[in-house]
């Protein structure tokens, strides 16, 4: 056979395989971005699917039962009721008033089981209230 | 002040246009005179970038509040050593920092080619320079440090600044990002070469010496950059992973990835004269992955852990990315037959074939690593539906594809050139697979079922064994000729072909890596409420909990727990993490607590109070092996050292003389 030939072979062999990993790969941990508006609409649909939720942590929803922590998602008016239980600490970013990203499912009773929880902290200029930094606007030279 | 460190970006911005416009012109008319302005141009631009630099590094450690940047940044309490770091520590300064480390590459570049490569060094500053007007844009106009606080027409100052993100608050953090900063703003200097060598047709081979050291320089510091975050991540985050596959992570390693297969393939352009094409399209790839990868993580066009604002840079980023890509296409496209190809392919048991496929695994990798990152933006567009994947999907394809390179490793310094004999084969691969497939075996037979894990375990028993060979090897050739002990062959065989073996020692480096890796499959760890005097047990460790204990100090209040480590009844060790909260960012960190052995690491964090603030969040983890790592790392540190400075034999023998003596030296004496 021509070497050529067995190169070629070879190469869609290994990259065959490859896709066909990358293929199962993303079956496996593909997951949705909704808002909560969406995931409300989705009604059943949304019961098992691997879903991202991102919103705003509302101040003073946050509760710790044991390795549970209790919170609800703000987004435009809407909330969602979240249960962390997963094993990884939560970042230091999360607390109230963050922004933060639920990963999960969602329950049949409405709550929504996050596995993983990405937050960052709201912009620190509006964040800080009290020195009079809210008075203060950035300007150009 | 504010005034002059703006006007200085300014005033770097129109000279940058001027040096990439006249040596442009000066290389088209041939005028020497406009050629050397342009190059005092260039160091002009750096000049004044040093000069941008030193104020705002200035403004920072005096605390002058009036700037925005100073004030969103840092404050009075921090450290000067992070004072300093703030200069990166947000959008508009390390935008100026990636300006000033450009425009530093640029000076030397110039300065160590004043006498090199005459016909494509006008080309390779304009490069160079298209990039640095670029950056001075963002400089200059679109995310200025300089920016000062101001109520209407009123500069006004704020009495305390927010501080710098305490997860910054860490040494290895603080230099994390100038670090990899020289690694991603040094892949300009091998485009602009190549870039150069492409438009010039310079005949010869001799600019890609040049950008193969330039490129393992980069190379370097790109990979210590990289675990510098890892090392980070995993002291600081208090997750006690090193790796996530996050965006940004991602987006460094990416063009390591590339330049790694430029790293290997260029051997092939040197000895074979083939590839030539695809070297090109590696050094463009990686350079164009470098300035994906700042915007990346700039732009927040995939949400990621690093939190870093939306902003508007996008737009900008993603015309010059085109701009780079057609600018390099059409290049390479034109220049085809410039780039022909010398000879040919002859088996699939060879050198040659062990490269392309080392190249083809990278490129693999490199692509779905892309391909995950870009997934949201990618489905969005697709069908209209935003979809992220998600750490299995990276390691579904990732370790497969590191193992195959891991086995390539061992396999390809071994096989001949054009193609192997299965006699040579037999004598080079019978005692390393044996010692492979015996570790299996053996741990195996010790009950551990970790298929990947197993795999890895060999293949780097496999590896190791083969490299240790070829020392012996060369190594006993030398002694015999001159009666020196093994040892002292071992580093004379490495003083005479530096590249070759400081090769194979990066390779070791490698292999320890691996094995590191190899132990997350048996990681353990707890989360518990505990009290003091209350006991908890992990793996072969017993922890009780001696202290609990909290205080503040100007910069930030802390919990501190101080924890008995004992195994089998006696006494390891006190281990105390800490919790922070810092005052001005609001923001909480945490101190974990580390004992680092070779065969596992403890792991405590204080991951905070329960709600009644009467027992202690703590998590524990143990993780086999993980010291590997960073010992692997250092070898690998070591290894391009070695590969880096000359070798012996070619360092006599006059410029010009074959570059692979030593290589064929040691091959006769076997």
């Amino acid at each position: 056979m021509n070497t050529y030939w067995k190169f070629a072979t070879l190469v869609v062999v290994v990259v065959g395989t490859l896709v066909w990993l990358a293929a199962g790969g993303i079956q496996e941990s593909g997951t949705y971005y909704k808002t909560i508006g969406e995931v409300r609409q989705m009604g059943g649909d949304a019961f098992g699917k691997r879903l991202r939720v991102g919103g705003d942590v509302e101040a003073g929803s946050i509760v710790r039962v044991g390795p549970v922590v209790k919170f609800k998602l703000l987004q435009d008016k809407q909330t969602l009721n979240v249960v962390y239980e997963g094993t990884e600490p939560l970042p230091d970013t999360f607390r109230d008033g963050a922004q933060a990203l639920a990963d999960g499912k969602m329950g049949q009773d409405g709550v929504f089981r996050a596995s993983k929880i990405q937050a960052k902290c709201a912009s620190k200029y509006e964040a800080k209230p009290g020195t009079g930094a809210g008075a203060v606007k950035r300007a150009g030279i | 002040m504010e005034n002059l460190g703006a006007i200085a970006i300014l005033l770097a911005f129109c000279l940058g246009i001027y040096a990439l416009v006249g040596s442009v012109a000066g290389a088209w008319r041939q005028k020497p005179f406009l050629i050397a302005s342009a190059n005092r141009a260039i160091y002009a631009v750096w000049f004044l970038l040093t000069t941008a630099s030193a104020l705002l590094v200035y403004a920072l450690l005096t605390s002058d509040f009036r700037l925005a940047y100073v004030a969103a940044h840092s404050n009075r309490d921090m450290p000067p050593l992070y004072k300093f770091a703030a200069w990166w520590g947000g959008q508009e300064g390390s935008l100026l920092l990636w300006s000033w480390l450009l425009s530093c590459y640029s000076v030397v570049v110039l300065f160590t080619n004043r006498h090199k490569h005459r016909r494509i060094m006008p080309y390779v500053s304009a490069t160079l320079m298209t990039t640095q007007v670029f950056f001075l844009i963002f400089n200059a106009f679109v995310a200025n440090p300089f920016r000062v606080l101001a109520v209407g027409r009123e500069i006004t100052s704020v009495p305390d600044g927010n501080g710098l993100n305490p997860l910054l608050q860490y040494w290895a953090m603080a230099i994390h990002p100038p670090i990899l900063y020289l690694g991603y703003v040094g892949f300009a200097v091998p485009f602009a070469f190549a870039m150069g060598s492409l438009i010039t047709r310079e005949p010869g081979d001799g600019w890609l010496h040049t950008i193969r050291r330039w490129t393992l320089v980069t190379w370097l510091f790109q990979s210590c950059g990289i675990l510098l975050g890892a090392g980070w991540a995993y002291a600081v985050l208090g997750w006690g992973g090193y790796w996530g596959w996050d965006p940004v992570e991602n987006a460094s390693l990416l063009p390591w990835i590339t330049a790694t297969a430029f790293l290997h393939s260029v051997m092939m352009q040197e000895k074979k004269g083939m590839m030539k094409v695809w070297n090109v399209v590696l050094i463009s790839a990686t350079f164009w992955l470098c300035i994906f990868g700042t915007f990346l993580t700039r732009s927040g066009i995939v949400s990621s852990v690093h939190a870093f604002a939306q902003s508007p840079i996008g737009k900008w980023f993603t015309g010059y990315l085109a701009l780079v890509g057609a600018a390099a296409l059409y290049l390479i496209l034109s220049r085809l037959d410039y780039l022909k190809t010398r000879s040919r392919l002859e088996s699939v048991i060879s050198r040659e074939s062990s490269f392309l496929f080392n190249n083809l695994l990278l490129l693999v990798s490199c692509f779905a690593i892309l391909w995950g990152t870009l997934f949201p933006v990618i489905s969005e567009a697709v069908t209209g539906q935003k979809i992220s994947v998600d750490v299995p999907f990276f390691n579904r394809v990732q370790i497969p594809v590191g193992l195959s390179l891991l086995f390539l490793t061992g396999v390809a310094p071994l096989l001949a050139w054009r193609r192997s004999s299965p006699a040579s084969l037999k004598r080079n691969f019978m005692l390393p697979g044996i010692a492979g497939i015996g570790t299996i075996a053996v741990l195996f037979a010790a009950g551990m079922r970790h298929f990947y894990a197993l795999v890895c375990f060999g293949l780097c028993l496999f590896v190791a064994s083969t490299i240790a060979l070829e020392f012996y090897r060369g190594a006993r050739a030398i002694s015999v000729k001159t009666g020196q002990n093994l040892a002292a062959a071992v580093v004379e065989l490495t003083r005479r072909n530096t590249r070759r073996y400081g090769g194979y020692t990066v390779h070791i480096g490698i292999v320890l890596m691996f094995v590191g890796f190899a132990g997350s499959a048996f990681n353990k760890n707890l989360t518990v409420d505990v009290g003091i005097g209350d006991t908890f047990h992990l793996g072969r460790y017993d922890l009780k909990v001696l202290e609990l204990r909290e205080g503040e100090n100007p910069n930030y209040t802390w919990n501190h727990a101080v924890v008995d480590v004992s195994t089998g009844g006696s006494h390891l060790a006190n281990m105390e993490p800490e919790r922070r909260f810092y005052k001005s960012s609001q923001q909480g960190s945490a101190e974990v607590s580390i004992r680092r052995r070779l065969h596992e690491d403890l792991y405590l964090n204080f991951a905070g109070m329960t709600d009644d603030n009467a027992k202690a969040v703590m998590q524990a983890y143990v993780f086999p092996l993980v010291s590997w790592i960073w010992i692997g790392f250092w070898v690998l540190i070591l290894g391009t050292l070695i590969c880096l400075t000359p070798s012996r034999v070619r360092a006599r023998k006059a410029r010009g003389a074959e570059p692979e003596l030593a290589d064929e030296l040691v091959v006769a004496e076997r």
